[in-house]
């Protein structure tokens, strides 16, 4: 009974730092994406090129925001890592590809081929079959 | 070719750095309480752990690669061929944690690489 109480307890925790996971991690990656389009695309070919287009990219906002969100997935991440295996973690927050295409049309005004919406399904898919293992297979607690 | 050591980089380095840090946080062991004191406390414990900062140190190169492949390709595109890494921590997960791959989470590692191939496949 008590096994089975924390079998629920770790499957809801680790749920939930996916689920926050897969909303900040699509955010941050669409902002980052957003502040790079807006540098327009890099050519470093010297020191000072490179000086430069740290600054430019360290003086975006919009960059910071998304560092946030990918901070915010980081931390939810490495909490998860902390109790559940790694290869059932991070396969099961790849719903989050799902989430990006969708922001990539709404803020960066992307088309989406129906082949790569199709690609996209069956990542999902992977996610529910793997989503089905159990989340620990070391045995450590 | 650029394009190339770009996704390289993000995937070969950026999984690496995240099985660095599965294994630190794995020494640190499972996190219980979650008020923000006792967060900072673990997070104290872990930036003792040198695979955090060697984690930390491969995770930003595959981060700059990303700004770089962001700066030119559509992120609906980036994203999802990223996946890719799913392969690279299937290995590492096994061999480097010693995590257990059956046959089930297997197949959810193929079904992401398939769709991967489809997402590049959808490309154009």
């Amino acid at each position: 009974m008590e096994a089975h109480i924390r079998e629920k307890q770790l499957r809801l925790k680790t749920r939930l730092m996916i689920l926050i996971m897969v909303l900040a991690g699509p955010l941050g990656i669409a902002l980052l994406a957003k502040g790079m389009k807006h540098i327009g695309p890099t050519s470093v070919t010297s020191l000072p090129d490179a000086l430069h287009l740290l600054g430019q990219i360290l003086g975006s906002p919009t960059i910071w925001l998304g560092i946030a969100g990918q901070l915010a997935f980081f931390v939810a991440y490495s909490l998860a890592l902390s109790w559940a295996d790694y290869s059932y973690v991070q396969p099961a927050s790849s719903v989050a590809y799902v989430v990006v295409a969708i922001l990539g049309i709404v803020m960066l005004h992307e088309s989406v081929s129906p082949l790569r919406w199709l690609g996209i399904g069956v990542i999902c898919l992977g996610v529910v079959v793997v989503g089905r293992t159990h989340p620990n297979t070391t045995g450590t607690p | 070719m650029l394009h190339f050591i770009g996704f390289f980089l993000i995937v070969v380095s950026g999984t690496a750095g995240e099985l660095c840090i599965g294994r630190a946080m794995k020494e640190v062991g499972e996190v219980h309480d979650f008020r923000p004191r006792a967060l900072l406390r673990v997070a104290g414990r872990v930036m003792r752990i040198k695979w955090l900062w060697i984690g930390i140190f491969l995770m930003a190169i595959g981060f700059f690669a990303l700004l770089g492949v962001l700066s030119v390709e559509n992120v609906s595109f980036v994203a999802p061929v990223t996946a890719l890494s799913y392969v690279v921590g299937g290995l590492g997960g096994t061999f480097f944690l010693g995590e257990r791959l059956n046959r089930p989470r297997w197949a959810g590692i193929l079904l992401v690489c398939l769709g991967v191939a489809l997402v590049i496949l959808g490309k154009h």
